[in-house]
């Protein structure tokens, strides 16, 4: 076999939050660390996150600690998140964001000069550790200046095609250069998958070309299982207009500063429709809402700040309704307290303008980045006009299936952190509670695929898997029958999930997509790029695809199984929630021939203490 | 809104040319988006950069009519129509494949800056307090994407071609004399190496870094880094001039020599923050 190999103990792929968080996690425990990454180093996904990280410091509101997190974050995920991880995320995240300002992070600050908090969706109370509106770019850049220093081999923009394993065991890691096209083999003890989401398979979404359910893929092919795949978060307010914007995010921070979502009729629509579980949790009237956003501890949080599955919900009802913006979204509006006497209809305006001294610069200091997108790309200035928004692909709270506490999958030396791995959001995660997973997960998962690959000794490679997996990939570039321009079946496959498989489902529209699904893999296979093997976008995507039409049908056939409305998942034919899908989840795993299998795995009984916390924040 | 000429550059090392590629314009357009049409239709194998497409993730850099940009924060209304819109790589880095520069170069530089090692903590918990008008200056720093613009037009690389040598451990180094060999970090070196020297809570000495290894004194503050910062960050005025003054005042005065040692024999603390323009 005439192929580069490198030898490490652990194999970290993916350089984003959590795999950053992982290999100096690792490399801290003294093994031998390579970490591979799609892109340039710091250019992963979570440069994207916006408004914070979410964690029970509480700086800003005494009252708060891992507790209230934990209920939090259950109650948002509707029950069928695994507890334990849950729990170890609320209790860990503090020392883990701690750590970060010890590396070099520099979060904003509160008047007595620690870290400050703001306020998310589903959040209690304000426990968003951020920076201005970019908190996934100083939380990178700080793992990637200190990480550089920790003796990790850094593989830059080297795509991981395929796990290589000895017996049941994952022993390395074949991918390939972009620059070259020139294959790598990673010989490793343990292997750390931290690659993010799946966003390419929809039409609409904040999501970047790397998203494209590389990890999930490539752990279902080496046999691990993908849990709760069904739930997918459409974030409410992605940017709608003009079209070649369509998808990028608008952060919740912007709902947290005070933001309020409009329809045409200029009617604030959120409360209208608040549900019963959060009803003792949400502001009665505007003020009330208003006072929560500005630090009010009194005060209840707006209807805005519900949850994003049910906030992306009621924007695509009024759009449906016919009450929505000109280009089908719905109006998102923080200029409104820039207008002349805009507290005057406050019972206590005083409070208000003691908090905002002039409302323009307050928006421009507490959303930069926003102001900036809608300027740049949208030519509007938001503390002037309203912006248009509407839901867009953001996130997978389904992945790889792994051990709470080691974050190792059913396969030995498999381990997933980070967005691809499944467990701690149930049907939808909170705000906040992403950057946070990267960084308590990372953690973990670094930790114990460094004590395996210490435990364990190197596997053998099989050349003929390897072989193989090379001629595979080859076939693209020299196809006889390559026929097939895989951008256009990518984007056959991105309307078909969109269609089929979005925000609101049917069993006959999704028993259709499986349908298009298999007719997309054929057309997948005969796909052809042209052109030789030197960074080349269509023999990419070409690879790519492969991986999101495994995860596209994951999602199509876990949503088909769960016949209920939870969380992410809305069914029109089963629209109401039912107790008997309330204690498990879906799984889906490669049978025997290849073909995709499906079974439900009971939810373990969650620990007294756990339920009495459930039951005290209720 | 009609179809638009796009003269693209096409090649690789060994060398290259422009090619003619025509692409429908829509309302709202970036050119990022005319990239990946073309892409998409008649060039799948043009390569090019990029990730977020909503400028932060500094991927997609490249001279657009001759003028550094990221694409995808470059809307189509702001260029003319009736003549082709000009794309090609990034000047100053070697290239690898049509749009696409080998920036590796940047991320050894990275490498020779001393890391953040913070004072004790403030309090018993080990955190650490800090007011806002205290990091202000440095969140400004860290907004940087990495786009490497700044690098891009740099004159010192981009002309005379500072890019150091690499000694025989495969480290990055400056060698002696006016010559090639010579390094400059360059705008994105000096604004991360600011970021860290007015950390309030940082500890370490990176003077004699500036000036010995990233060759500091090579800047002759012509401003074109702060002209293409995508970021708007005023990475002359509020960082690399403050870092020459110190270096200077380190280095090259003789009254400041003497009050430096005078604080350290009475235990002062070196000063970490200088004033700041106005950004």
């Amino acid at each position: 076999m005439n192929i580069q190999t490198y030898e490490h103990d652990v194999i970290v792929v993916g350089a984003g939050g959590a795999g950053l968080r992982a290999a100096i996690e690792a490399s801290a425990a003294g093994v031998s660390v390579g970490l591979v990454c799609k892109s340039l180093l710091g250019k992963a996904h979570t440069v994207m996150a916006e408004g914070g990280i979410a964690a029970a410091l509480a700086n800003v509101d005494e009252r708060d600690n891992w507790k209230v997190h934990f209920a939090d974050t259950m109650r948002g995920g509707q029950y069928v998140n695994n507890w334990r991880m849950a729990q170890i995320h609320a209790q860990e995240a503090p020392d883990r964001v701690r750590e970060l300002e010890a590396w070099g992070a520099v979060f904003d600050r509160t008047p007595d000069g620690r870290i400050l908090q703001r306020n998310f969706g589903g959040h209690r109370y304000p426990r968003l550790a951020h920076v201005g509106d970019r908190t996934g770019l100083e939380m990178i850049r700080t793992l990637q200046d200190h990480g550089i220093h920790q003796g990790i081999a850094v593989y830059m923009e080297c795509t991981i095609i395929s796990l290589l394993k000895d017996g049941e065991r994952v022993v390395g890691a074949l991918g390939y250069y972009r620059e070259n096209g020139r294959f790598v083999v990673f010989h490793a003890k343990a292997v750390v998958l931290a690659t993010g989401g799946v966003g390419k398979a929809y039409k609409i979404t904040s999501n970047s070309w790397e998203y494209t359910g590389d990890g999930h893929a490539l752990a279902y092919h080496a046999g691990a299982e993908l849990q709760d795949m069904e739930f997918v978060q459409f974030h409410p307010t992605g940017m709608v207009w003009p079209p070649s914007v369509r998808g990028i995010l608008v952060t919740e921070g912007v709902r947290g500063e005070g933001g309020i979502l409009l329809n045409s009729e200029g009617r604030r629509f959120m409360f209208d429709d608040i549900p019963e579980n959060y009803r003792n949790q949400t502001a009665k009237n505007e003020e009330e809402g208003f006072r929560y956003c500005l630090g009010d501890k009194n005060a209840n949080r707006p209807p805005e700040l519900l949850t994003r599955d049910h906030v992306a919900r009621c924007i695509r009802r009024e759009v449906k309704e016919g009450r929505g913006s000109p280009h089908g979204g719905v109006y998102l509006d923080v200029s409104w307290m820039t207008k002349p006497g805009a507290f005057s209809k406050f019972k206590d305006p005083e409070f208000v303008r003691s908090r905002i001294k002039d409302p323009v610069e307050h928006i421009k200091k507490k959303l930069p980045s926003m102001y900036h997108q809608f300027k740049e790309l949208g030519g509007l200035d938001i503390t002037k006009e309203p912006m248009e928004v509407g839901p867009t692909t953001h996130y997978i709270m389904g992945g790889i299936r792994v051990d709470p506490d080691t974050q190792m999958s059913r396969v030995p030396g498999l381990f997933a952190c980070g967005e691809c791995a499944c467990g701690i959001n149930g049907a939808n995660r909170l705000g906040g509670n992403s950057l946070s997973d990267l960084l308590v997960f990372g953690k973990r998962a670094g930790e114990f695929a460094a004590k395996y690959a210490k435990e364990h000794s190197a596997g053998r490679i099989n050349p003929q898997q390897v072989e193989e997996e090379m001629r595979a990939a080859l076939a693209f570039l020299d196809s006889p029958l390559g026929q097939e321009n895989p951008f256009q079946v990518q984007y056959d496959l991105q309307n078909v999930m969109q269609d089929l498989v979005g925000i609101v489902r049917t069993e006959a529209e999704m028993v259709k997509a499986l349908e298009r699904i298999q007719e997309l893999k054929e057309r997948a296979k005969r796909s052809f790029a042209p052109g030789n093997r030197e960074y080349n976008p269509g023999w990419h995507t070409c690879l790519d695809l492969r991986n999101l039409l495994t995860v596209s049908e994951a999602i199509t056939r876990a949503a088909i199984e769960r016949r209920e409305s939870r969380g992410a998942q809305f069914r029109e034919d089963y629209p109401e929630k039912k107790a008997e899908y309330g204690n498990r989840n879906t799984i889906v795993s490669k049978g025997p021939n290849g073909e995709m299998q499906f079974r439900w795995e009971p939810i373990p009984e969650m620990p007294a203490e756990l339920k009495r916390i459930i039951e005290e924040m209720k | 809104m009609g179809k638009v000429t796009f003269r693209i550059w096409r090649g690789d090392k060994s060398g290259g040319d422009f090619k003619d590629y025509q692409a429908e314009i829509s309302e709202g357009m970036v050119v990022l988006d005319a990239v990946h049409q073309i892409q998409a239709t008649q060039a799948p194998d043009l390569a090019c950069r990029w990730n977020c497409k909503a400028g932060k993730c500094g991927s997609c850099s490249a001279e657009v009519n001759g003028k550094p940009r990221l694409m995808c924060m470059t809307r189509m209304d702001t260029l003319p129509h009736d003549q082709p819109v000009m794309i090609q790589p990034m000047k100053a880095f070697p290239i690898i494949r049509d749009l696409v520069t080998d920036v590796s170069w940047n991320y050894r530089v990275n490498k020779l800056i001393p890391p953040f090692k913070p004072r004790p903590p403030d309090a018993p918990d080990g955190t650490w307090r800090m007011g806002q008008e205290e990091v202000d200056r440095i969140q400004e720093f860290r907004k940087c994407i990495e786009c490497f613009l700044c690098q891009n037009v740099c004159h010192v690389l981009r002309e005379h071609h500072r890019f150091g040598q690499t000694d025989e451990k495969g480290q990055l180094t400056s060698g002696q004399g006016p010559s090639e060999a010579e390094l400059f970090g360059g705008p994105r070196f000096m604004i991360r190496v600011a970021s860290l020297e007015m950390h309030p809570l940082d500890t370490v000495n990176r003077l004699p870094l500036l000036q010995k290894e990233l060759n500091i004194g090579l800047c002759n503050i012509t401003k074109c880094c702060t002209e293409v910062c995508p970021e708007h960050i005023h990475i002359t005025d509020n960082g690399i001039i403050p870092l020459k003054e110190r270096v200077v005042d380190e280095f090259y005065d003789p009254l400041m020599w003497a009050v430096r040692k005078v604080g350290e024999a009475l235990g002062v603390r070196r000063r970490k923050s200088l004033p700041m323009v106005n950004p």
